[in-house]
């Protein structure tokens, strides 16, 4: 480990065939996800390696080129310098996609098919409602709300007309 | 390539001075609006309401009525 530090000092490029030599028994492999990785994220703007590990000749001479003054590169050359540091620009990595409206629609679908459960639910599963329910107990019980004068002022039996016995028209 | 700089400082003071503006005035109406339509009328119904109020014709109403425990009605 102390090799692969002292080298990633030194270069930018991640080292992905080190060697560890773990107290003189032997070889342990360095596993891929150890390794600092490249992502595109706006939130984390400079990844810790570039996107192009491997360079072909003309991008090795490009970077030779950089070395020198940058005024003298061309405006292709710096594009190209750019794409081999990252993959996607921020106009490119930010871009929306229509991936909401399949996530809507699945919402939608599965909103419906847990709706069509409950249905089977309560025709199949649950028991009778309590006899509270029937339409005398229902009449007794407003009859007794009105007559406890429940929200007299604005809400229940505001629209009561207790001369009349009848609703407010 | 000559961009012109972008804007480096003070974005979020201009954020801020923005988005705190509109929402303490929506916050104002809303709660104006919510005073003029709710709870000026709430109150002119109760005052209208005890007015003309009689409570000892209500309590014998509710009496007859039969949903005292301490009070029957006069039947009983």
């Amino acid at each position: 480990m102390l090799a692969t530090r002292a080298l990633s000092l030194i270069g930018k490029r991640a080292i992905s065939t080190s060697v560890c030599v773990r107290g003189g028994h032997g070889v342990a492999k360095v596993e891929d996800y150890t390794l600092p990785a490249y992502f595109d994220r706006r939130e984390n703007p400079l990844p810790d390696i570039c996107y192009v590990q491997d360079l072909s000749a003309d991008q090795k001479s490009l970077k030779e080129k950089e070395k020198g003054s940058w005024a003298a590169l061309s405006n292709e050359e710096k594009i190209a310098l750019y794409r081999i540091s990252f993959k996607q620009s921020f106009a490119e990595m930010n871009q929306g996609s229509s991936e909401w409206k399949s996530v809507v629609g699945g919402i939608f679908f599965f909103v419906g098919f847990t709706g069509l459960v409950v249905l089977w639910q309560r025709k199949y599963v649950y028991g009778p409602v309590p006899h509270t329910f029937d339409p005398e107990y229902k009449e007794k019980e407003l009859q007794r709300m009105l007559d406890m004068r429940i929200n007299p002022v604005e809400g229940f039996s505001a629209k009561w007309d207790y001369e009349n016995k009848q609703w407010k028209k | 390539m000559s961009l012109q700089k972008p804007l480096m400082r003070g974005l979020l003071a201009k954020r801020l001075r923005f988005h705190l503006s509109i929402a303490f005035s929506i916050s104002i109406a809303a709660a104006i609006a919510f005073k003029y339509t709710v709870t000026e009328p709430r109150k002119q119904a109760y005052a209208d309401f005890y007015k003309q109020y009689d409570a000892v014709k209500e309590f014998k109403a509710m009496r007859e009525a039969g949903i005292f425990e301490s009070v029957r009605p006069s039947g009983e």
